[in-house]
């Protein structure tokens, strides 16, 4: 069958470059980066394998999907809930349309309060809004208090995983920027040395910053509290110690009440790295009261739609319901070979394939061809702990994808469904395909076809005969 | 139900499955008429013409009992995806008619306990495809079927539930890291010293040895109604 080349677009995210299938082959150049993600697709696999046996992640799921969907319905009411109540607690909220006017509100906050340094907490939503850049380019201090993320603002890199965003560097390679950083070479790559380090430096930005920016994995609505999960305690520090405590979040992160919560709050990390609770769940209801000791002066929510909205109600809602735990990328066979950097969007793996170019558009260049790079085995499906059906909604994808590849593989598509819905010209057509490959064999193999066909013999050879000699 | 792959590339697939049916004692016949189920428009994002194609095929299998695929991706897109593909189409019916009659060989041979009197085999590796496994939520019926075969000893090897990287559009459109992930899954089944490599997919099997040739990996390949049906 005729196929076109796809991957034409390129993109500017960070220091990615070249299209899509570019990078992957970029990828699958390096052997360092191929043995880290092994490592830690193996402990993610014998994690979840644990959390399944003994907690029965398996059985939770249907409760956790039940619960999503519901809050997907409700959205527009959850909100309204969420608002008040947030509100009532002597917060601010805000809602905002876009990415825009996101950094927009928080830029703005940033220069009326006078500050000079932030310090952020590992967010997806802020990675997805572009705060930092603006926050940059407004002359500010950024500083990432995740160790994953702070060790990706040093080497100038965006995440590769939802949860685990350096999960691609090994220990040397972060030894490497730590030393670059501190102008010294005697930082040791072991664990304990590389976390002591990073605690100090951190430690002395905790105490400058004036705003705290963190995200949120789950707010509920019935008492307007948002709920960061973490295991190194920097989401602690960036949410209490500066004046002003910003949490961004998508505005699908809401959900009824703590029934509810507390189900997703075991689910997340027991899905995300097979942890059966995260070391640190902070809760957030307001700003620091009358009588309180500790926590910001300010806490303002903001609310981004950014695109999420407009997915109600279409084949595409079932998407909303992710809990950003990460596991569809661990089990995704592709992002396991080449890492969340080849897709070259905030959202890597197969939640990243289908909710990028949805957020984006269809014709975003720099997403719209992500939806093919799966072979649609449906893995993501199996590790989803919301049960989304990651496979089904990448072919929909695909249908929605706009791209020059993508219309003239539908005029070849067209010609091929002419052809095969009739006996005849089915037949004339797989004749004329044995013809060929008896016309071009040697040995029993052909090793090379012309056109399109050329992207299958680039890898492999076809046999002329079935079963295929050896 | 032939496949368009068996029919281009291996029809002793077809022929095979059809001779392990007639020997267990059921009556098979090979509508004349069929093409393809659709599956590759359909996968590649382009449902309008999968479904011209898929409207064809309903129409050829319209009143028969049951229909056997030896393919678990084909029967997967009949079972799984046609009940979206025809969702408010005057063929609504239809095609949840075909959905609900429509088994995989071995799921097929399994759900009526035949025996298809296979002869000897060696030891074989089993892949796992993966649309037979995940779509048709089916691991047990082949490896029951091999095991009935007089001789053969069924050696798994690491990660047999993982993708052999074909995919579809996706071998043409990424082709270096479905061949990557085709490598791996030669070497993972020449590392267990089996004779030869099984699955109940044609695509699968095609991608793993032209790989395999291609990296001078030493995989033998059949398919699991060759296997059966010889």
């Amino acid at each position: 069958m005729t196929r076109p080349r796809r991957g034409t677009s390129t993109v500017a995210y960070g220091d990615v470059t070249g299209t899509l299938r570019e990078r992957t082959v970029e990828a699958l150049r390096d052997p360092t980066l191929a043995a880290n993600l092994r490592t830690a697709g193996e402990s993610w696999g014998e994690a979840r394998d644990h959390m399944r046996s003994e907690y029965g992640l398996d059985d939770m799921r249907a409760r956790a999907r039940d619960i999503r969907r519901g809050n997907i319905r409700r959205l527009p009411e959850l909100l309204t809930e969420l608002q008040s109540n947030v509100r009532a607690n002597g917060g601010v909220v805000v809602r905002a349309a876009d990415g825009v006017e996101a950094c927009r509100y928080i830029v703005g906050l940033a220069r009326e309060r006078g500050a000079h340094v932030v310090a952020k907490s590992k967010s997806m939503a802020t990675e997805e809004i572009k705060l930092n850049e603006a926050l940059q380019g407004a002359g500010l201090e950024v500083v990432e208090t995740d160790l994953g993320e702070w060790i990706l603002q040093l080497a100038g890199q965006h995440p590769s995983h939802i949860i685990a965003p350096a999960v691609h560097l090994n220990r040397d390679q972060v030894a490497a920027l730590f030393r670059e950083e501190a102008g010294r070479d005697d930082i040791p790559s072991d664990r304990e040395a590389l976390v002591a380090h990073a605690r100090m430096r951190l430690r002395e930005k905790f105490a400058a910053a004036e705003i705290g920016i963190s995200g949120v994995n789950i707010a509920v609505a019935s008492t307007g509290t948002v709920c960061i999960v973490e295991n190194e305690g920097n989401a602690r520090l960036v949410t209490a110690l500066p004046r002003v405590h910003v949490a961004v979040m998508g505005m699908e992160r809401v959900v009824a009440d703590w029934d509810e919560a507390a189900h997703l709050l075991q689910v997340l990390p027991m899905a995300a790295i097979g942890q059966d609770a995260a070391n640190y769940v902070n809760l957030i209801t307001g700003p620091r009261r009358e009588g309180e000791q500790d926590g910001p002066d300010e806490f303002h929510l903001v609310i981004v739609d950014g695109g999420r909205g407009a997915l109600r109600g279409t084949e595409f809602e079932e998407a909303l319901s992710c809990i950003r735990c990460g596991a569809c990328l661990y089990s995704c066979p592709m992002w396991r070979t080449v890492g969340g950097q080849a897709y070259g969007s905030p959202y890597s793996g197969p939640i990243g394939a289908v909710i990028t170019p949805l957020l984006e558009g269809p014709s975003s260049p720099g997403s719209r061809d992500l939806p093919f790079m799966s072979s649609l085995c449906g893995a993501c499906h199996e590790a989803c702990p919301v049960g989304i059906p990651l496979h089904d909604l990448l072919v929909r994808a695909r249908a929605r994808a706009s791209s020059p590849g993508t219309r003239v593989a539908g005029v070849a598509f067209r010609g091929w469904s002419l052809l095969w819905r009739h006996p005849i010209t089915y037949r004339l057509s797989t004749a004329m395909g044995r013809l060929l490959l008896r016309i071009r064999g040697r040995d029993g193999w052909v090793r090379s076809l012309p056109g399109p066909a050329r992207n299958w013999t680039d890898q492999r050879d076809i046999p002329t005969r079935w079963p295929p000699r050896r | 139900m032939r496949t368009c792959l068996a029919d281009a590339i291996a029809p002793s697939v077809w022929k095979c499955a059809r001779r392990a049916l007639a020997r267990a004692g059921v009556d098979v016949r090979v509508p004349r008429g069929q093409t393809c189920c659709g599956q590759p428009a359909w996968t590649a994002g382009h449902p309008d013409h999968a479904r011209a194609v898929a409207r064809h095929t309903l129409k050829v299998f319209a009143g028969t009992d049951e229909v056997v695929v030896p393919s678990g991706s084909c029967a997967a897109m009949i079972v799984h995806a046609y009940p979206e593909m025809f969702a408010g189409e005057p063929e609504e019916e239809a095609a949840r008619d075909l959905a609900s009659r429509t088994l995989e060989f071995t799921q097929f041979l399994a759900r009526h306990g035949l025996d298809p009197r296979p002869r000897a085999a060696g030891s074989v590796t089993y892949h796992d495809s993966c649309h037979m496994l995940r779509v048709l939520d089916e691991k047990d019926s082949p490896r029951e079927a091999l095991a009935n075969v007089p001789g053969a000893e069924l050696v798994e090897m690491e990660r047999t539930d993982q993708c052999c990287g074909f995919g579809g559009v996706f071998s043409l459109d990424f082709p270096e890291l479905s061949g990557r992930l085709g490598e791996e899954k030669a070497r993972a089944a020449a590392a267990t010293g089996a004779d030869e490599l099984v699955a109940c997919d044609l695509s699968c099997l095609l991608h793993i040895a032209g790989r395999a040739h291609r990296t001078g990996v030493p995989v033998r390949v059949r398919h699991i109604a060759e296997v059966l049906g010889s």
